[in-house]
């Protein structure tokens, strides 16, 4: 029987030659991605080994991002623990780099390869067809020190992508609308897999951007096939692919989704879930008090560019702050050398450093009681950017930027 | 018998401890605030022992292990819900937390009434009645008997 993506390549990882939905296997990880929202914990738990160790220390990537720079004096102890453990153990660190999968992105993962990363957004690195998933700091700890994990095989939806998005809608109004349509549990388990000629319209910014969010349909990993965009994005950032695994013809599938990527809409997740979609029209004129242009999922130059354009010789709304946040310091510096940067502050934004933002709630910008964010963010939840008692709209990188210049939710046709 | 701490679906990992908190040193630290945003007093009233009872896709969102984590340190015995989000359940079984899937369970217990749960049989008693649970896998289970992952290491 033919095998998913995500099945060769845990069949891969465990050394055997055919695996099946459902089985459990052990599995030898290639990398280990770990970040500042949890590794301190790790660190303590590490301690407490009676023979700690690490199985290999040129599996791991550790990235301080969430809250960049510190914050509190809380915050400062836990990054020192982790700044003095990465710095003792000669573990790859990056502080200032950016957002984690960003980071990863740029400068680790390639095709082929199984990575735990402790932060649920890991899913992106599917974008270059590798199997990432989001772990807590147990399973780290165990596969720092072990190398190794537990795997229970996935089932995979298959989204057969065809046509091409229409100017003025973008793969973040692609991934929010999927969501919508399956759920925020509808993935939950599986692998999310994407193919079909649609695909290969997407560039590697957008394939990032719908892999990145496949965890907010419960997904354990998303995985895209590796073609020629796939290829020029690593060999641009000095890498080759590990191994290119397709799915098999006779593959089996949970269920097969065919979208029309013609038919998408700009799109408007309304609070508190990640699934409450609507066209992004329904949504307009709701009152905003800050705008998001950043995170994981939607900070990178293109993402930036869009913005850029739109609000290039405009203003940002008096009453409103917009924040621009790019998700690297490799984006950072390609905005400043196009102009881009200079743009938005000429605008009036307020341009702040590669970090996870108020994408998570806890840094610089977190919102109060009542106030309205609309954000390119990964998730809209209960009190995520700031207040329980606030509210987050999430849309893409033209519908938020539209919207900090009118000063309430706007699509781009209305600026 | 435990009291029951009942809870709607899609409750994501920053409802049951919030972003501010999770960078705190230690999970004693950041106990005090779980579940602060749908429940402010469960911190305070959740006994040791105590169940926490949930519909569909409990724990989405976020990977934070301080989830699971903080329900444990607070004496919660199990998390029942009618379905789990993955990192979740895979973090839960990680740390030693028990959590099972029980489909019945949820729309026939009331928030404060006791319940029982035995994980070896997979049932939960609750108003005299059984509720048939769907029992861990055993690779699962293993690791919960255990007393978590790290245990596996220690040996």
């Amino acid at each position: 029987m033919g095998m998913t993506m995500a099945e060769k390549i845990i069949a891969a990882a465990a050394g055997v030659k055919e695996v099946k939905a459902g089985d459990i296997h052990t599995v030898e990880l290639d990398r280990l991605m770990s970040n500042d929202g949890t590794t301190h914990l790790t660190i303590d738990m590490y301690n407490q080994l009676k023979e700690p160790r690490i199985a290999d220390v040129n599996k791991l990537v550790w990235i301080m991002d969430h809250n960049v720079p510190c914050d509190s004096v809380k915050t400062a102890a836990s990054h020192k623990k982790m700044r003095d453990f990465a710095k003792e153990h000669s573990i790859r660190f990056y502080e200032g780099a950016g957002v984690c999968h960003q980071v990863m992105m740029e400068n680790h993962v390639t095709s082929g390869e199984l990575i735990f990363g402790a932060d649920s957004h890991t899913c992106a690195y599917g974008a270059v067809g590798a199997f990432g998933t989001g772990v807590g700091c147990t399973d780290y700890l165990y596969a720092m020190v072990t190398g190794k994990s537990w795997l229970l095989v996935p089932e995979t939806l298959r989204f057969h992508l065809k046509g091409k998005l229409s100017d003025g809608v973008y793969a973040r109004d692609l991934i929010l609308s999927i969501i919508g349509m399956i759920g925020a549990n509808g993935a939950n388990y599986m692998a999310m897999e994407f193919g079909g000629e649609g695909l290969k319209t997407l560039n590697m910014s957008d394939r990032i951007a719908v892999c990145n969010l496949c965890v907010e349909a419960g997904a354990k990993t998303a995985l895209m096939e590796v073609d020629d965009i796939t290829l020029s994005y690593l060999k641009a950032h000095g890498r080759e692919p590990k191994h290119c695994f397709a799915s098999d013809d006779d593959a089996v599938y949970a269920h097969v989704y065919e979208i029309d990527l013609s038919t998408i809409k700009p799109i408007v997740a309304k609070p508190h879930f990640v699934d409450s979609v609507v066209d992004a029209k329904e949504c307009v004129g709701t009152h905003i008090d800050e705008a998001f242009l950043g995170s994981c999922n939607n900070g990178r130059i293109e993402d930036l560019r869009v913005g850029a354009e739109l609000i290039q010789g405009r203003k940002v709304h008096p009453l409103v702050r917009f924040l621009v946040v790019p998700a690297s310091a490799e984006v950072y510096r390609q905005a400043l050398s196009e102009g881009i940067i200079d743009t938005f502050m000429e605008a009036g934004a307020i341009v702040m450093n590669p970090n996870c933002s108020v994408c998570w709630g806890s840094c610089q910008g977190v919102i109060g009681e009542n106030d309205v964010l609309i954000s390119t963010g990964t998730r809209n939840f209960k009190g995520r950017a700031g207040h329980k008692d606030s509210f987050v709209y999430l849309a893409s990188a033209a519908t938020v930027t539209a919207s900090a210049i009118k000063g309430e939710i706007a699509t781009a046709d209305m600026i | 018998m435990g009291k029951i701490f009942k809870f709607h679906q899609d409750v994501d990992t920053d409802q049951i401890i919030a972003s501010q908190y999770i960078i705190y040193p230690t999970i004693d630290e950041m106990k005090a605030h779980a579940f602060e945003s749908l429940d402010a007093a469960f911190a305070s009233q959740v006994q040791p022992g105590d169940y926490v009872v949930a519909s569909e896709n409990f724990g989405c969102g976020s990977s934070r292990e301080q989830a699971p984590a903080v329900l444990k340190a607070l004496g919660v015995k199990a998390v029942v819900a009618k379905s789990f989000a993955r990192i979740f359940y895979r973090n839960a079984i990680n740390i030693g937390l028990p959590v099972i899937v029980c489909k019945d369970l949820y729309d026939n217990v009331n928030a404060g009434e006791e319940m029982e749960l035995s994980m070896k049989e997979g049932i939960v008693r609750a108003n005299g009645k059984e509720y048939e649970c769907t029992k861990l896998p055993e690779y699962m289970q293993g690791i919960l008997d255990q007393g978590g992952l790290i245990a596996s290491l220690n040996k």
